[in-house]
């Protein structure tokens, strides 16, 4: 029995292909809107766990300025020496790493090709504190450090930009006015979750760039790697007293640096991309229950339109039961169709926005489940209204409807 | 014999026999009617706007009888027939079917009752558009719970029988008014009923269509013996009949047999 009412609500949907097709729209496009939405959602806070595992270690950086925010200059603020880095180092426990970091925009010049990057002037402390791994030569040497030696290790993205498939190492490049060995080649970490390309790098050391590049002896940033284990709220606490004592602020004075945790702040970020991806999930349910109320009018519409049918089926002797399944599988058929037109759709549009997007697309089994079968539900809450009132038409005058 | 009574029991899912069996045969023999009527009334509304479309009727019909029902618009004709299909109850009076007490059915009762033993032709046709002729006279089996082989073989027997051999795959709106009815005929007559009810079931069709529809109908009743009862308002169609019964303002009028003569006995359809 249940077989031939699936084959009757089966043969009614085909009967009306067009009608059946306008009534699971709304379903189709909410089931595609939830998946959607949430495996982009998965695929952003995914992104963004990356780029915090990427950091290693819990990384703080201290940089100059009042506070961080909008409004707040930070031109007045005094940068920082590099003697800095030496008394961090000593001073201050729970800390795996301590480096310098000055930062300056650079054309780079090899092989008779131009390719503007970011110099960075630091010590070899920066390839632990940034978790950076070395592919290929080596780090710097001390006397290199000291004495400001004209070498460098750079990103995959120059050495490709520069050497095309070739070994960069032991090869000059020009930067400004001077020649600079390559050393070294970083190993690569792709894009940043806010789709920066991290190996378009170049790094100096400190001296190197302070001479040749900047020209003065100020550090724009100091980069602090923690151990693991150690307890990020008292290095941060000791770290502020240190920094306070060594640019001599007064107790009654503001603090003219900020030490941000980029752990905390990587979660922030995720945690917000998740909180952004219940509520368009939530948004795209709503769509969802829209499409519901769809199927109803239309399974209302078509119970009127089909009265006189309904009057000879119950002439016939089908019980009321039949009748009211016969309704209910064909919104239930409906629905569930929906709901995998809905999916297949979400599919294709996840894998092409999350391409655009530049984010990992990540199948997620559980929502493409549970949005079909809510369709599949959707389909037996609003269907069931106007089946029982198909069901329960008096066949005498369901028959004398016009 | 008691195998004649119909237990309620067997409206409950357990599928009864079928047709006319043994059992209406020695019914007949016995003169035991397959439907009785007794002091049945029907009244339509409540309160001021109540109207009484049927004020006791008393009426046998013998297994194997062709009965035209007739009489002027508005007597109530309709309404005694939807009460013999077991489409409505009557508001008071018996009506016994095969021995069982109809008024006293359930809604789902009273469809299994339909669907085993009563075939309807109705005045407007009422097949389902867009379906084929073969479709449309599956459909009782369907609820039947008839395999899908069996029910296209029975519905093409049906459709032949009807002469609609060759026409199953046409939907109703390829059909002409005599072919859509002649599939409704079949429709009736796939689940082979005992009884078949057609209220006006030349209405809508020329003389010519309507004789056709009639010497069918003669045919079923002659050769397999099914029960036919048909509202008519001509008496055209009426002398294909045996019995003719006239109803006037919820009473039956006149009850007589033809080709014998006619038997004019005024609201006692037993004597
Ligand atoms: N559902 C209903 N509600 C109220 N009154 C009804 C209803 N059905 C029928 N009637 C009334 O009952 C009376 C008998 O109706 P019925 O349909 O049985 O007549 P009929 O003999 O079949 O007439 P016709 O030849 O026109 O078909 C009519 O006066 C009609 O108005
Ligand atoms: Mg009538």
């Amino acid at each position: 029995m249940l077989l031939n009412t699936l084959l009757l609500a089966l043969r009614e949907i085909r009967r009306n292909l067009m009608r059946s097709f306008l009534t699971i729209l709304g379903i189709v496009i909410g089931v595609a809107a939830v998946i959607t939405m949430v495996t982009l959602g998965n695929g952003a806070t995914r992104a963004v766990q990356d780029q915090i595992s990427s950091l290693g270690s819990n990384l703080l950086m201290v940089l100059p300025g009042q506070r961080l925010g909008p409004g707040m200059p930070t031109a007045g603020a005094p940068l920082f020496k590099e003697a800095d880095v030496e008394a961090i180092a000593s001073q201050i426990g729970g800390i795996n790493a301590v480096a310098p970091e000055v930062r300056a925009a650079v054309t780079v010049v090899a092989n008779g090709r131009n390719w503007s990057t970011s110099v960075t002037g630091t010590s070899n402390a920066y390839f632990e504190t940034n978790n950076w791994r070395i592919a290929g030569g080596r780090k710097f040497e001390d006397n290199e450090e000291r004495a400001g030696a004209a070498v460098c290790v750079i990103g995959e993205t120059v050495r490709r930009e520069l050497f095309g498939t070739g070994s960069p190492l032991g090869e000059h490049v020009r930067v400004k006015q001077f020649s600079c060995e390559v050393i070294g080649l970083l190993a690569s970490k792709g894009q940043s979750a806010m789709g920066r390309d991290q190996d378009d790098v170049v790094v100096m050391p400190l001296h190197t760039v302070q001479r040749r590049v900047t020209g003065n002896q100020r550090v724009n940033t100091l980069l602090v790697s923690l151990l693991d284990g150690s307890d990020t709220e008292r290095v941060k606490a000791s770290l502020t007293d240190l920094m306070r004592e060594r640019r001599k602020l007064a107790d009654n004075e503001d603090d003219n640096f900020n030490v941000l945790d980029t752990k905390q702040l990587a979660e922030t970020l995720s945690g917000t991309t998740k909180v952004m991806t219940m509520l368009l999930g939530a948004v795209a349910a709503v769509s969802l229950l829209v499409g519901g109320i769809g199927i109803m009018n239309i399974m209302l519409v078509s119970v009127t339109e089909r009265t006189r049918e309904i009057g000879v089926r119950l002439a016939i002797g089908a019980l009321e039961r039949e009748v009211l399944l016969q309704f209910l599988i064909e919104a239930v058929v409906l629905a569930a169709l929906g709901g995998l037109v809905g999916v297949a759709l979400a599919t294709i549009a996840s894998i092409v926005l999350a391409d655009v997007m530049q984010i990992p697309y990540l199948f997620n089994p559980t929502i493409n489940l549970v949005s079909f079968l809510f369709s599949a539900g959707i389909g037996v809450v609003f269907g069931y209204f106007p089946a029982r009132r198909a069901a329960q038409l008096d066949p005498i005058e369901a028959l004398r409807h016009e | 014999m008691t195998a004649t009574v119909l237990s309620r029991s067997a409206l409950d899912g357990a599928p009864p026999a079928r047709g006319m069996d043994d059992a209406d045969a020695a019914a007949v023999a016995q003169g035991t009617p397959i439907i009785r009527l007794r002091g049945v009334t029907k009244v339509y509304g409540q309160g001021q706007a109540a109207f009484q479309a049927l004020k006791g009727v008393d009426l046998d019909i013998d297994s194997g009888d062709f009965v035209a029902v007739m009489g002027p618009s508005g007597s109530g004709k309709s309404t005694v027939m939807n009460l013999l299909g077991c489409l409505d109850t009557p508001t008071s009076g018996e009506y016994r079917f095969r021995g069982l007490h109809v008024e006293r059915l359930s809604r789902d009762q009273r469809a299994r009752l339909r669907r085993q033993y009563l075939g309807f032709v109705f005045q407007g046709f009422n097949l389902l558009a867009r379906t084929s002729a073969q479709e449309n006279v599956e459909l009782p089996l369907l609820y039947r719970g008839q395999r899908t082989a069996e029910r296209h073989r029975a519905a093409r027997e049906a459709l032949a029988s009807v002469g609609l051999a060759g026409w199953e795959h046409h939907t109703p709106a390829e059909l002409s008014g005599g072919q859509q009815q002649r599939v409704a005929i079949a429709r009736a007559l796939v689940t082979s009923p005992a009884v078949l009810l057609a209220d006006e079931p030349t209405g809508n069709l020329d003389t010519q269509r309507s004789r056709e529809i009639m010497d069918l109908l003669c045919t079923l009743n002659r050769e397999r013996g099914i029960t036919v009862l048909m509202v008519t308002h001509e008496s055209d169609m009426a002398a294909y009949a045996k019995r003719v019964v006239h109803f006037v303002d919820g009473r039956v009028d006149s009850d007589w047999r033809q080709n014998s003569a006619p038997r004019i006995d005024a609201g006692r359809g037993d004597t």
